[in-house]
């Protein structure tokens, strides 16, 4: 890319935006259509055409209205005025904007001390400025320009905050953990509560007078857990053994094996290679191959499947090679930052392309771990938090030695370089035989200086100041071993007790994987652009009591899935108009279950899916004509679908390539792995609809899910239905249910049965022990119910 | 109305929403009928649309404008001086050195006025020149953005980063798509490579079933978009038949909306499957109508720089095909369609490659245009030429003046049909084409245009996110509709 050669600061910004995860365009979780229902229902006007400005004008005014609180009437900086700002304001006024406008405004809303002078004095919103700005009648001059005037109930917000002087706290999210004790907190219910968690939630609910929803079913809630828990449904005599289980204890058997199993790690560690933007190409537009990407892939399986707690997790990966003493497998951690995109275009500047490694870097480490997006702060200080440009390079620091070629042997591969590898034992306890790696490694001799790049620009480092690695002030302090502070102590500093960030972060991420949506719904920002979360005091609990337990996360989650909360239906419930979202959590969520989870269930249900944990990343079925574009421009690469077991590997292991990513898991949302994904989204589209139904992978889950059937229910079409909807679904079909499918069954029975050659055809290569038209019948069948919607649903 | 009941329709209503004239997919229509989601026109469709169609012919890379529309004498009799420090002040460039280089001359081209209305044609569109009084020409477009990823982010999608909806995307959620068998936004591509991806037809934030669908260029032209083989049409019928009421049982018990929207997505892609096969078959068309667009046409022998981007062999039948499968497509009724050409990058080898890409693009687009207005379609469709910024009036480097660096301050749009006036030239630029002079045109101004000739009022087709309700105009400005070019 010509472009890419010698960007300047502008195009670095743009790209630091892009790289950083922007707050402004970082999808968490939105759920297509269903995404805007709460506005839908709260505005009126959620269609695709907004209604009028009569009704959102007549505000401005205040004439004629409901009765509005009185100034003296206490307002909530976060709750009340912040989402004002933030949705209305900051955009322009935010600080550090490359806005079109001129001259720059000199306003600032990212703090009370920059915003001080359009404050007003204390009693008297109308000597305010920006009161004045939002009242106007004047199109032209009022605030937000170019859209309607801010409704009556926020005007009325900023005048009684304005009037009760404009009281600015510190940002909640980086302020210490609180710890209130969930015992402190009344409930009405008490019956409800199974874990302290539905203490915060039924006081809340109550308050609003909303009841809970009922628990889900027993098949619903098995079917549930086990795909939250190891993304996989649970078999029929799994489900029967659970619908059987009288004792109390039943469920906490269930969650207990499923935390033991090691496709706990599968699942819980692919959310983490989102946030690690894990793959096994290059990127950019040589897309390497990485042949040996997946060893710390495993390792990260590893390490939820052992329960590392998570501060040892946090300090592997972030300096495992400065540990005293490192082990190969705790250097093997600090692959992580080994994901990174790596540019081999020729005549590209080595040096640009390793700034922008370390940047990225430092970039995602603050969004993983403290859920700040830092990427603009590569050209200027953050336009909405109290950080600054200065210190986002103090953070690029502690990368800035640590280089990605060490003493490494396996050049037997062509695809890489002599001299990035690094050898590990091939097995997680530190035996067996060593095996290549990409890790860090800190360089002794030589040192680069730190310097901050002005505007992002790689060529234009001020260096009228050398930087010490450092971390920002707006956080507690860090603690440094030696002389200069270095990447092992970053690492202690993102875990230490009094870190207010790392901890809720990592719970909500938690939360939001079981939920389907964050305690704070900005999974990627906690900054002054969070959303306020529904249940603060539950986040900070949650938090608190994750660091005092050894940030042991099966303990989390087990806590979590233990709740009444959790185990709640997630029927949509037609009483709570005014929380059509569930931000509350009234219920649970009905969730389109993940790109690798989509194949995953059908070759499950066929009987199909290999049961392997770990090892090289695996190529399943691609079309024909898709291989050119794979293959790419540059001729490295060769998609040759696998073979054998390993053609039914687990959606996890399918090989990431970042310029052509598998066409079956790209439908479904896999993500790119340019940057830190925090949440995915969940598109439902035709071309969904083409791939389950067409794509060979898709149509062999079919076949084996038909030939399994009829093997293990011979002679009996209703016990082969039965089987096959409970493979797929976890439940027995009922009498409509059922009665459709034996129709459908029929009808295809006859129509093969009159063409030997189409029933031969879509048999494929599982040859049937019986009829070929029932065997193809089956095909059908077993396609059709791999399709339902309540398959490609956690419910 | 019951609240869920509300909140499901509107949720579809937000799939897809109907029209005051067009019409949303028939199998929702009796839906939304049934809920009354339709008793509403919605607001924002305040004027009488001219155009019902789209077809954007984007040119990626950047052409430079002074091969092709600017006739600069000025530029050449200043050849290789220094351009003026006050031009330069503030300026920043992707590649060059700003005082390292020099004003390039354009003399290589030969400038004429075309037609009644004297449009500047260079020789290398001689067919697209002859259109010149149906042609609205703007010679004066600004933008923000001088890197090629923000910069088309910004032309197609109004923004400078990846997750906004697209052009195509709007007008689909605004206006719903008119063939019920077919995706509402379609994308076709012959560039070598598209840098800004497929954030350029995607839907953001706006419901993903208005992404534009990018057409295959090998076998099926959607992926997967057969059977396998046995699996018959009617037998494809049964399972589908199966399925919604399958499904629709089910919606019954959990009460999700979604299920409303995956059972249309499988019938979408049912209808696509009999549509999208008839549509890219072009045996239907008469030898005639292929030889006018040149999709037979054999590529000429042309060395690209090594370092530029040269589109994949075949372009020149390629993009012709392409035009007229646009052309097919907008006579189904498909709302938006985006066609990509390229790499039009010439930071050096400009004068050969150009003189290679414009003769691959000029007889397609030629032809399209007539063929639109012959069929009586040019009235209500909107062709688009365009591209993320022009080129600068400096050469790339000192030594070799025979390449442009990128330059947003003020480049080529033209735009045709869809209730544009033809044989207009809006803008002017100083005597070396560097800044506008006389209307210039902000490229959010020309996307609230694009939505005024559909009809819709670009402050008031919004989707709310985030909290705001976002549009495709910057929230942070008030673009403004061009009124002299609407006709």
């Amino acid at each position: 890319m010509v472009w890419m050669q010698r960007a300047c600061a502008l195009a670095l910004a743009a790209q630091s935006l892009w790289l950083g995860g922007c707050s402004d365009q970082t999808a968490t979780g939105r759920s297509g259509p269903a995404g805007g229902g709460l506005m839908g229902v709260a505005t009126g006007g959620g269609a695709g055409l907004a209604t009028g400005g009569a009704a959102g004008n007549s505000g401005a005014g205040g004439a004629g209205g409901a009765a509005l609180p009185a100034d003296d009437v206490p307002v909530d900086f976060f709750l009340d005025i912040q989402p004002i700002l933030n949705d209305y304001c900051v955009r322009c006024h935010g600080g550090v904007r490359e806005l079109p406008l001129a001259p720059r405004i000199p306003l600032n809303l990212q703090s009370r001390a920059e915003a001080a002078h359009v404050l007003g004095q204390a009693g008297v919103p109308e000597t305010s400025i920006l009161y004045a700005k939002v009242m106007a009648d004047d199109p032209n001059v009022r605030m937000p320009l170019g859209q309607q005037a801010l409704p009556a109930d926020k005007l009325n917000k900023l005048r009684r905050w304005l009037f009760q002087g404009a009281p600015w706290p510190e940002q909640w999210s980086f302020a210490k953990v609180t710890d209130r004790l969930p015992s402190e907190v009344s409930v009405k219910d008490e019956a409800w509560i199974r874990s302290p968690v539905d203490r915060f939630i039924s006081h809340r609910l109550s308050e609003q007078n909303v009841t809970p929803s009922p628990l889900a079913d027993a098949t619903t809630l098995i079917r549930r857990v086990s795909l939250d828990l190891i993304g996989l449904l649970p078999t029929p005599s799994e489900v029967d053994a659970f619908v059987g289980d009288a004792s109390p204890s039943a469920y906490e058997t269930v969650v207990d094996r499923l935390l033991a199993s090691p496709h706990f790690g599968e699942r819980w560690g692919r959310h983490w290679l989102d946030l690690a933007r894990y793959s096994d190409s290059d990127g950019y537009e040589k897309d390497r191959p990485r042949p040996n990407a997946w060893r710390w892939r495993d390792w990260v399986f590893d390490s939820f499947n052992q329960d590392q707690g998570f501060d040892q997790f946090t300090i592997e990966q972030i300096a495992g090679d400065l540990l005293p003493g490192a082990t190969p497998v705790q250097v093997l951690a600090t692959g992580f930052h080994r994901n990174t995109l790596v540019n081999r275009e020729g005549g590209i500047d080595p040096e640009e392309d390793r700034s922008k490694r370390i940047i990225d870097r430092a970039a995602t480490v603050a969004e993983a771990w403290l859920g700040l997006t830092l990427g603009c702060t590569q050209c200027h200080s953050h336009p909405y938090d109290n950080i600054k440009q200065q210190e986002f390079y103090k953070l690029v620091a502690f990368f800035n030695n640590a280089d990605d070629s060490v003493k490494g042997q396996d050049t037997a591969d062509p695809n890489v370089d002599a001299g990035e590898l690094f050898s590990v034992p091939s097995t997680a306890d530190g035996q067996g035989p060593m095996v290549s790696a990409y890790v860090l490694k800190e360089r002794a001799q030589e040192r680069r200086p730190n310097y901050l790049f002005i505007r992002g620009d790689f060529l234009d480092p001020d260096k009228t100041q050398a930087l010490v690695p450092g971390t920002p002030a707006v956080l507690p302090p860090l603690s440094v071993r030696g002389t200069e502070p270095d990447r092992l102590d970053l690492a202690r500093w993102l875990v230490a007790p009094e870190n207010p960030l790392t901890p809720r972060v990592f719970v909500n991420t938690v939360w939001y994987h079981l939920f389907g949506q964050g305690l704070v719904t900005s999974l990627d920002d906690f900054g002054a652009r969070a959303q306020y979360p529904a249940y603060p005091e539950l986040l900070d609990w949650l938090a608190a009591d994750f660091v005092k337990n050894g940030w042991k996360r099966k303990r989390l989650i087990k806590e979590v899935v233990m709740s009444s909360t959790y185990r709640q239906s997630s029927v949509l419930r037609t009483d709570v108009p005014s929380d059509p979202q569930n931000a509350y959590l009234y219920r649970q969520n009905r969730l389109r279950v993940e790109a690798e989870l989509v194949p995953d269930i059908a070759l499950g249900a066929a009987g199909l899916l290999s049961p392997k944990v770990g090892g090289p990343s695996v190529f399943p079925p691609l079309p024909p004509e898709l291989k050119d574009l794979v293959r790419g421009a540059f001729g490295n690469f060769e998609w040759l679908d696998t073979e054998g077991e390993d053609r039914y590997r687990r959606g996890a292991y399918t090989f990431h390539k970042r310029l052509a990513i598998y066409p079956n898991l790209d439908v479904f949302d896999w993500p790119s792995a340019s940057v830190s994904t925090t949440g995915r989204t969940r598109a439902n589209t035709p071309l969904q609809a083409l791939a389950t139904l067409h794509d060979t992978q898709f149509i062999e889950a079919a076949q084996g899910l038909g030939r399994r059937v009829q093997q293990e229910k011979p002679g009996s079409l209703h016990d082969q239905l039965v089987l096959a909807f409970r493979l797929a679904t976890a439940r027995a079909p009922d009498d409509n249910e059922l009665s459709k499918l034996e129709a459908l069954f029929a009808k295809e029975q006859a129509h093969f049965a009159a063409d030997t050659a189409a029933a031969t055809a879509v048999i494929g290569k599982f040859m049937p022990q019986g009829a070929v038209a029932d065997a193809a019948a089956w095909v059908i069948t077993a396609s059709t119910i791999l399709n339902l919607d309540e398959v490609l649903n956690r419910e | 109305m019951h609240p869920l009941v509300e909140y499901d329709c509107l949720t579809r209503r937000k799939l897809l929403t109907g029209t005051a004239g067009g019409i949303g997919l028939a199998a929702l229509l009796s839906l939304l009928k049934q809920d009354r989601a339709l008793a509403d026109v919605p607001a924002a469709l305040t004027f009488a649309p001219k155009a019902k169609r789209c077809i954007c012919l984007f040119m990626e890379g950047g052409p430079s404008q002074f091969d092709l529309f600017a006739n600069k004498p000025k530029l050449t009799e200043l050849a290789g001086q220094k351009a003026p420090p006050s031009l330069l002040d503030g300026k920043r460039f992707a590649f060059i050195s700003k005082d390292a280089v020099l004003l390039a001359p354009n003399a290589k081209r030969t400038f004429k006025q075309h037609g009644q209305s004297g449009l500047w044609f260079s020789e290398l569109l001689p067919n697209v020149a002859q259109h010149a009084d149906k042609i609205c020409m703007l010679n004066a477009v600004t933008s923000n953005q001088f890197n090629h990823n923000p910069a088309q982010l910004v032309v197609q999608a109004g923004h400078n980063l990846p997750g906004y909806p697209s052009m195509g995307s709007w007008l689909n959620y605004g206006l719903g798509s008119e063939n019920q068998n077919l995706p509402g936004y379609m994308v076709l591509s012959s560039a070598a490579y598209i840098s800004g991806g497929v954030a350029l037809w995607s839907s953001g934030f706006v419901p993903s079933v208005h992404s534009g669908v990018l057409l295959q260029p090998k076998g099926d032209p959607i992926l997967n978009l057969q059977p396998p083989p046995g699996i018959s049409a009617a037998v494809e019928r049964d399972r589908l038949d199966a399925l919604a009421e399958l499904n629709a049982a089910h919606k019954q018990k959990m009460m999700d909306p979604e299920i409303q929207t995956r059972i249309e997505n499988y019938e979408l892609s049912f209808r696509m499957q009999t549509e999208a096969p008839e549509l890219t078959d072009l045996s239907q068309e008469s030898q005639a109508t292929l030889d006018r667009y040149g999709a037979n046409r054999v590529d000429p022998p042309a060395t690209f720089a090594l370092s530029n981007r040269k589109p994949a062999a075949g372009f020149y039948a390629n993009f012709a095909r392409q035009c007229l499968l646009a052309r097919r497509m907008v006579e189904k009724g498909v709302r938006f369609v985006n066609v990509f050409s390229g790499s039009w990058d010439q930071h050096g080898g400009l004068s050969n490659e150009i003189t290679h890409l414009a003769g691959g693009v000029d007889q397609p687009i030629a032809a399209l245009i007539s063929d639109l207005s012959e069929r009586g379609l040019l009235d209500e469709t909107l062709v688009i030429w365009m591209t993320e910024f022009g080129r600068t009036p400096l050469g790339q480097t000192s030594e070799s003046a025979d390449g442009r660096d990128h330059h947003p301050d003020a480049f080529n749009i033209f735009m045709v049909g869809g209730g544009i006036k033809g044989g207009v030239s809006h803008g002017k630029t100083d005597d070396i084409g560097w800044s506008p002079t006389e209307n210039a045109t902000d490229i959010a101004d020309v996307h609230a245009t694009i939505l005024r000739l559909f009809g819709i009022d670009h402050m008031l087709l919004s989707y709310p996110y985030r909290g705001v309700e976002q549009r495709l105009t910057p929230l942070t400005r008030v673009s403004k509709v061009i009124d002299e070019i609407v006709a």
